[in-house]
């Protein structure tokens, strides 16, 4: 009897001092992040103001391929589009910064809501044709002339780079990566909350036991249609906050490889991983650099071998391959 | 209201010559989607993987053929080497990488499928520099025919891919192989039990779909030029085609092709203008998705929950 009882024990017990763990992981990076504020230079800074942004977006991509198992190859649309109305809102209408988030939020998750409607009616292949397509028609609708007095046209948009408030002692760099590492911890945050609550069961029914979902009464359709909404919103925010970053958004800068690129990211870093995200981000934001000293065509030929390397040698990417080491290592100690 | 004030003006001073050369050039565009479509679905027909790298394995293929073409080969057997070389890579893909993939999850394909695209692309901008660059069309294309509505080059494509069409439904119809072919993509179990060999079927799927696609690039870089993000606007298309006709038949894929083809240059000419004309490839497939996703020729699936 009190063997059982040790043998339920235990585990539990394990997970616990692993979630603490987790928690005293996440504290440290966070820790480490805000040091960084007044530690780093200016470009090192602005490359890790990228990273949270590019974890961000591919965080929005894994919480309806890696959790819902629903494949999208266009979330570089909704990226540009998160750009596009932050970019719209403060060249155009003179609203400051961060009041152009929650609109780029809603209007992203309009627009995935729409998209995904069609699309995950159907299962199978249909949603990664669909977002497929939407990513290269992407350029040529923001082109557009009828839009071209909000969006700039080919020539894009340029907008300011905003200022610390109150008076804060801080270079633009420095306040422009505490704002959007704050930004970043909060989605960050909401998502873990969602994912782990019923709702993330629910996404997670679907992905393994579309049938035994639908048997538990999960409106398949609909449930993958407002995670695809929540997904888009997601990468939405990140490319509003990309947009402030960089300063200036145009039609070429987000064609599919944009897409392919969160893909990538996404699938590195561990498809099913939160933390995965930031490991996803941290290599699409510096292996490029590294790969174009090499040649202009380098970085696709690497994120073409590393994708496929993945796929074969660990599918679940780094987050679960380092995820597993470590496991092993907690139960041997 | 504008906008139909100016639709109409536009409707009326486009006299019918206008109509017909549209349609005609519609078709010959509608040939080389057709052929995409119908590359990508014998590989969905046979392993329900959507290819998504078909375009740039096609511009590859057709970057060999130009540096061929350029070692001074006629034109024609640098086609039918370059057809070769497009086969042995299909069929080594298939091989090397997608068979260890046959029973993993969905996204693994899909990785892999975007991998390869990622590949070929910068393999091509790598090897071949990304300039783009003209290529040679074989047939005349000064003097105009069927009475001045389609160029040289219109004809002889829609001629070549009809021809490939031709080839490949005899194949499939009246050679063993064609039927063996048929039988691993229709019943693997089945077929293996009779003694088909369903993984070199696969293979040879692989590789046939590789040489249309060479095909269908050879045949539309004279139009479009040469470079390697040549084939991205025609592998959507080849995508609306293949769902516009049924995912699931490749005869429905074909039509679908040039369906859209004809779609593509008309609404190009008179609704949204040329700049819009990928939108109308999503637009397509948003359609199709939303009124019959199992395409006008596509077999409805039926799953028991």
């Amino acid at each position: 009897m009190s063997s059982t009882s040790v043998s339920v024990a235990a585990p539990a017990a394990a997970e616990r001092s692993g979630t603490s763990l987790k928690a005293l992981g996440v504290g440290v990076l966070l820790l480490a992040a805000f040091v960084a504020t007044f530690t780093m230079s200016g470009y090192h800074l602005f490359q890790l103001t990228m990273v949270i942004v590019y974890g961000l977006a591919i965080l929005g991509l894994a919480v309806v391929t890696g959790f819902n198992g629903q494949i999208s190859l266009g979330h570089g649309a909704f990226y540009a589009i998160g750009a596009y109305t932050t970019a719209i809102l403060m060249a155009q209408y003179n609203w400051p910064y961060w009041s152009t988030l929650p609109v780029a939020a809603l209007v992203c998750a309009g627009f995935g809501f729409l998209i995904g409607l069609p699309a995950l009616r159907l299962g199978g292949l249909y949603l990664a044709l669909t977002t497929f397509a939407l990513a290269v028609a992407m350029p040529q609708v923001l082109k557009h002339k009828a839009i071209e007095d909000w969006t700039g046209g080919v020539q894009g948009l340029v907008i300011d780079k905003p200022d610390a408030p109150f008076g804060l002692p801080l270079n633009s760099d420095q306040w422009l990566y505490l704002f959007t590492l704050a930004v970043g911890a909060l989605v960050y945050l909401l998502a873990w909350n969602l994912l782990r609550g019923r709702i993330g069961r629910g996404m997670r029914a679907i992905r393994d036991q579309p049938t035994a979902a639908e048997a538990m009464g999960i409106n398949l359709a609909m449930f993958k249609t407002r995670t695809f909404a929540v997904s888009a919103m997601i990468t939405g925010i990140a490319g509003s906050l990309g947009a402030i970053a960089i300063q200036f958004v145009a039609p070429d800068s987000f064609s599919v490889f944009v897409s392919i690129t969160l893909f990538v990211g996404l699938v590195v870093g561990g498809v099913a991983s939160i933390g995965g995200s930031l490991l996803g981000a941290v290599f699409i934001e510096f292996v490029p650099n590294l790969a174009d000293i090499v040649s202009k065509a380098a970085p696709g030929a690497v994120y073409g071998v590393i994708l496929i390397a993945v796929m074969f040698l660990m599918p679940t990417g780094a987050a679960g391959f380092f995820g597993g080491i470590a496991r092993r290592l907690l139960r041997r100690a | 209201m504008t906008k139909f004030i100016w639709l109409t003006a536009r409707w009326g001073c486009t006299d019918m010559e206008g109509l017909i050369h549209q349609i005609m050039s519609g078709i010959a565009t509608g040939g080389i989607y057709a052929s995409v479509a119908l590359a990508l679905v014998m590989i969905y027909q046979a392993t329900h993987h959507v290819n998504f790298a078909q375009g740039e394995m096609a511009t590859f293929s057709t970057y060999i053929a130009l540096t061929l073409i350029n070692y001074g080969l006629p034109y024609w057997i640098a086609f039918v080497i370059t057809v070769a070389v497009s086969f042995v890579i299909g069929l080594t893909i298939e091989r090397v990488l997608m068979r260890p993939m046959m029973n993993a999850p969905v996204l693994a394909s899909v990785g892999v499928f975007v991998g390869l695209l990622l590949i070929f692309n910068s393999i091509s901008g790598w090897i071949f520099d990304y300039t783009i660059k003209t290529f040679p069309s074989p047939f005349p294309s000064n003097q105009p025919l069927l009475g001045g509505y389609a160029s040289g080059h219109e004809v002889g494509s829609t001629a070549v891919t009809l021809i490939v069409l031709l080839l490949v439904w005899l194949f499939f119809r009246f050679t063993p192989l064609g039927l063996a072919m048929r039988a691993a993509a229709y019943n693997p179990a089945s077929a293996r039990l009779v003694g088909v060999r369903v993984g070199w079927m696969l293979a040879l799927g692989w590789g046939l779909a590789a040489a249309i696609g060479a095909v269908a690039g050879m045949m539309v870089a004279p139009v479009v030029f040469l470079d390697p993000n040549m084939m991205a606007g025609i592998l959507l298309y080849a995508f609306a085609g293949a769902l516009l006709g049924g995912i699931t038949n490749p005869l429905g894929a074909v039509l679908g092709g040039f369906a859209v083809g004809v779609i593509e240059n008309i609404g190009g000419a008179y609704l949204v203008g040329t700049e819009l004309k990928l939108t109308m490839a999503l637009i397509i497939i948003v359609c199709v998705l939303v009124v019959k996703p199992s395409g006008l020729l596509g077999r409805t699936v039926v799953s028991r929950v």
